[in-house]
């Protein structure tokens, strides 16, 4: 790490007393002094963008406390503002973009991992990763000229037809709503799913792997039920990043959602989303308590994704450290 | 026993190919979503496209010469803001810092790198836009600069640090400063991947769109100098996508084309730069 | 090193290259209602003489609110700012606000029904019911005993409303809290209102979008957006009681009896108008100036802007379906211009 211990000429506790503006003339320490500057103003700024959206929320947290979560109403005119919607939307669309996602993510990734040769496994690697790159109003674009016709004429009634009886498939086929949102998202969040997984997946020690297969288990049961229990953590720890992903996910989800604050059984129903509401009504909310209802959803959307980052991380590190033991028995 | 072991074989062969077809679903997306705007797209984009302004509503022709300008200007000002601080702050952690001030600024820069890019755009209209009373390309580049920190920062850290110890401690044996040593050996060995960190960044940042809605807003004439609202392709796609003209819809694939093989081509420059790079790891 | 002098010579030649100024640009921001004539007016003065007036169409309610906010330079919107708005904005900026009525338009039931032979009748009660979720099946007796002979299908209506804050809502909510005292107690009148039920379009472009994808939906919008998009839309009974379409005869109508009696602040509401033909959910809509300018080459653009179009400019309001001002309006508006300092 850093080399002060090459650090000769600088001074030394007898000469501690030299001043500052001498040891100026040292080119390092000003190096020293500049670089600190731009690192610490990273800091610097984190703090202020949390510090903004604490004031910047200040009215709402007062007047309606924690009961801000669970009301159900958005409503401007009577200035009365609950989130409940906007959370339920969100964890929705969430839940739905990975109930798609993992399977098919870590599916994937275990081929990437286990079965691709090497040069495969690059090549398919490098598209995913490309596919993580397109941006969200892109998908957006693709969601409201291919995805929502298809839901709305194709698949919409489709499942209707066959599991209809279920109330997550129940009300009428908008072609927008939470289902269609959620499979856009899907498709938004596979990559990250994928090069994660595939990296811990690529971390577990050949001997387990080795392991299984001497004592007689065909591939895929060594893959199934050894690599991918020892690669568990790290693979959780996609989800979570998946998932703190697609919740700040603004753009696709407004274009495709339906822009209602509801709460519904039914996948089908129109909804709305933390970050959509946000984009869609922050540049018109009049009123201070308008604005700071909007503010304080940002907080809270921060703060959901403040948390999932943090676990998916422990979860991922743990992983790490887990595949560089040695054999175990 | 034979029975069991050929229905486990057959269990192992199909699940293995299910894989296999996971797979390819998530390669086929992309090609999807590209051949979808290039059939869309490319038929719509033409001179006029790239040369003119916008038109009044209703009225067909017109293009997005400004929105593209704008893209470019607001990426221009990204890198300006967001570049020096990652690299230099990635210098001072890999070079000067102690672990306390880097462990700091390593998670400062983690939760930078988690905030929605819609809380982005509040931070900066209540910082840039409210205050000077006017939306701006400054405040639009300011919030795609922050977006940009953490990935140059961490990126950057990391290539510094795989630098080979004994470079370091040559130099220091010849007598050249602390400085000198990272800005004559350091930061050249490591270039490739610091290069490959900020056009990785700039490509995640060409596409936002939620920040720039309350930053840049939108103009429809050239924009100059830096203090005034710019159009930028995020968001006239945004805009013509859920308008109901036909043509503001073709000139929206357009956009997207543009946009996306731009964010692709810089992608692909930098994973090829960063792969014919030696000893330097993926981060 | 050699890199970094590269980027930072090209960074700026970039800054000098766009540094330069060019000519006056006004910002302003609001009413996608009259947007389609807004930005024609806007090209016109421009290829006129030079004037950058660029107008962003994000919805009434943020043009109110970017102008008190003071980031853009006017406003515009189709609901008037409220007696709290306007105190709201002489608090945040010291001078008072004006509004000036632009042009005459219509918010029209658009909607898309397979199968249709002929426009549909809507009377004030089907329209409260539908967008209550009252009435919920195309088919239903309120709508059906009103056109009758039209073969009109049992297939559930599918609302669609705006998601952002509109001057379009406002004109829309008005009209309905006052033919329907249900709407009026659970819903009222407002930019952004609790909407019982329905789906959220972004702008009327959003909400005309919205609709021509959707089939059984049923949207409000400003005339011009269906007639553009060649969607259908309905007449609407009067308080005469004759089922009228928007179109410039009754339009103009409905703002007749109120041009006679336009306060000073213009600001007045001409839903549910008397008058034979009126057609009964018309509206101005403002722009809104400050009062004072610190800048005054914007002021005086903008002025002059403000005097073309409602004069001259009012000759391209018919082609887009936009009616004309009356003439008292106009000629009180002339005067107003004045206050602007």
């Amino acid at each position: 790490m850093a080399t002060s211990s090459i650090n000769v000429p600088s001074a030394s506790p007898v000469e501690g007393s030299r001043s500052f503006l001498s040891k100026l003339k040292n080119g390092d320490e000003i190096a020293r002094l500049v670089t600190f500057l731009f690192a610490a103003s990273v800091v610097f700024i984190t703090i202020i963008l949390v510090f903004e959206l604490w004031t910047g929320s200040a009215l709402p947290r007062h007047k309606f406390g924690l009961q801000f979560f669970v009301t159900r109403v958005w409503d401007p005119i009577a200035e009365e503002f609950g989130a409940l919607p906007f959370i339920y939307g969100t964890l929705v669309t969430s839940l739905v973009s990975l109930f798609i996602a993992v399977p098919l993510g870590i599916g994937a990734a275990i081929f990437l991992a286990e079965l691709a040769p090497q040069k495969i496994s690059d090549t398919l690697q490098f598209f995913i990763d490309l596919l993580a790159a397109v941006p969200s109003v892109i998908y957006g674009l693709l969601g409201v000229f291919i995805v929502i016709p298809l839901m709305r004429n194709w698949v919409q009634p489709f499942l209707k037809s066959t599991l209809g009886f279920l109330p997550i498939f129940s009300g009428p086929a908008y072609g927008v709503g939470f289902l269609t949102a959620g499979i856009v998202m899907a498709i938004m969040v596979i990559p990250y799913i994928i090069s994660v997984s595939r990296e811990v997946l690529l971390a577990v020690p050949r001997d387990q792997r080795e392991a299984a297969l001497a004592l007689g288990s065909t591939h895929w049961e060594s893959t199934w039920k050894v690599v991918v229990p020892f690669a568990r953590t790290g693979i959780m720890g996609s989800i979570f990043l998946a998932l703190a992903r697609a919740l700040g996910e603004t753009m696709a989800v407004t274009m495709v959602i339906g822009n209602t604050p509801t709460i519904s059984s039914s996948l089908f129903s129109p909804g709305y989303s933390i970050a959509a509401v946000i984009a869609n009504e922050f540049t018109e909310a009049t009123g201070d308590l308008y604005l700071q209802a909007l503010i304080e959803l940002g907080l809270v959307l921060f703060l959901l994704t403040f948390i999932l980052n943090g676990v998916a991380r422990l979860l991922i590190l743990a992983t790490a450290r887990r595949g560089g033991g040695t054999a175990h028995a | 026993m034979n029975a069991r072991l050929r229905w486990r074989k057959l269990v192992s062969g199909f699940m293995l190919a299910m894989t296999g077809v996971c797979a390819l679903i998530a390669v086929s997306v992309l090609f999807f979503i590209l051949g979808y705007l290039v059939y869309n797209g490319g038929t719509s984009i033409n001179w006029d496209f790239f040369t003119k302004l916008p038109t009044p509503v209703g009225e067909s022709g017109g293009g997005m010469a400004n929105a593209i300008v704008g893209t470019a200007k607001l990426l221009s000002l990204a890198v300006l803001i967001g570049v020096p601080i990652g690299f230099f702050g990635a210098i001072y952690l890999a070079e000067f810092s102690g672990s306390t001030m880097a462990f700091i600024v390593r998670y400062a820069a983690d939760l930078l790198n988690g905030v929605p890019s819609i809380v982005i755009g509040i931070f900066a209209y209540t910082l840039l836009v409210l205050p000077f009373k006017h939306f701006s390309t400054f405040a639009g580049g300011f919030a795609l600069g922050l977006m940009m920190i953490p990935i140059t920062l961490r990126s950057t850290e990391e290539f510094l640090r795989s630098v080979p110890r004994s470079l370091r401690e040559g130099s220091m044996a010849l007598g050249a400063s602390k400085w000198t040593t990272i800005m004559r050996v350091i930061v050249p060995a490591a270039y490739r991947g610091i290069l490959t960190a900020v056009l990785l960044a700039l490509a995640r940042v060409a596409g936002e769109t939620a920040p720039l809605l309350f930053t840049a807003f939108s103009n429809r004439f050239w924009s100059h100098g830096w203090n005034e609202p710019i159009a930028s392709l995020p968001v006239m796609i945004f805009t013509y996508a859920i308008a109901p003209y036909e043509d503001w819809h073709h000139q929206a694939w357009a956009a997207g084309l543009v946009l996306l093989g731009l964010i692709l081509m810089v992608n692909i420059v930098a994973r090829v730069i960063l792969s014919r790079g030696v000893s330097v790891p993926r981060s | 090193m050699k890199r970094f002098s590269v980027l930072a010579v090209l960074a700026a030649a970039l800054a000098g290259v766009v540094l330069a100024q060019g000519s006056l640009l006004i910002n302003g921001a609001g009413a996608t209602f009259p947007y389609p004539i807004y930005s024609k007016w806007f090209d016109e003065f421009h290829k006129a003489n030079g004037s950058q007036i660029n107008y962003q169409s994000v919805g009434s309610g943020a043009g109110i609110k970017q102008v008190t906010e003071g980031t853009v330079d006017f406003g515009a919107s189709d609901g008037p700012m409220n007696d709290e708005q306007l105190k709201a904005y002489r608090t945040k900026n010291g001078v008072g606000i004006l509004h000036f009525p632009m042009v005459l338009g219509a918010a029209v039931p658009t909607y898309n029904v397979p199968g249709l032979s002929a426009p549909l009748n809507f009377t004030p009660d089907a329209l409260a019911g539908i967008f209550l979720g009252r009435i919920s099946k195309w088919n239903d007796p309120a709508i059906a005993n009103a056109n009758k002979g039209v073969n009109l299908p049992a297939n559930d209506i599918v609302v669609i409303h705006r998601s952002d804050g509109s001057g379009t809502t406002y004109i829309w909510t008005d009209y309905l809290s006052k033919v329907s005292v249900d709407w009026k107690d659970k819903v009222s009148k407002g930019t952004s209102v609790n909407w019982p039920v329905g789906l959220g379009g972004k702008g009327n472009e959003g909400v005309t979008g919205l609709i021509k994808q959707t089939p059984n939906a049923i949207g409000y919008v400003e005339l011009i957006y269906a007639a553009q998009n060649k969607i259908p839309f309905g007449a609407v009974k009067n308080s005469a009681g004759a089922f009228v379409k928007a179109d410039l005869a009754s339009v103009s109508e409905a703002a007749a009896s109120a041009s006679k009696t336009m306060p000073d602040d213009f600001r007045v509401s001409i839903t549910n108008a008397p008058g034979k033909n009126a057609y009964p959910i018309s509206s101005f809509t403002w722009l809104l100036i400050p009062e004072k300018f610190k800048d005054t080459a914007k002021r005086d653009t903008l002025k002059s802007f403000v005097k073309w179009a409602i004069t001259d400019g009012q000759s391209f309001a018919e082609t887009l379906s936009y009616a004309k001002l009356p003439k008292e309006v106009v000629d009180k508006e002339l005067q107003a211009l004045n206050k602007v300092q």
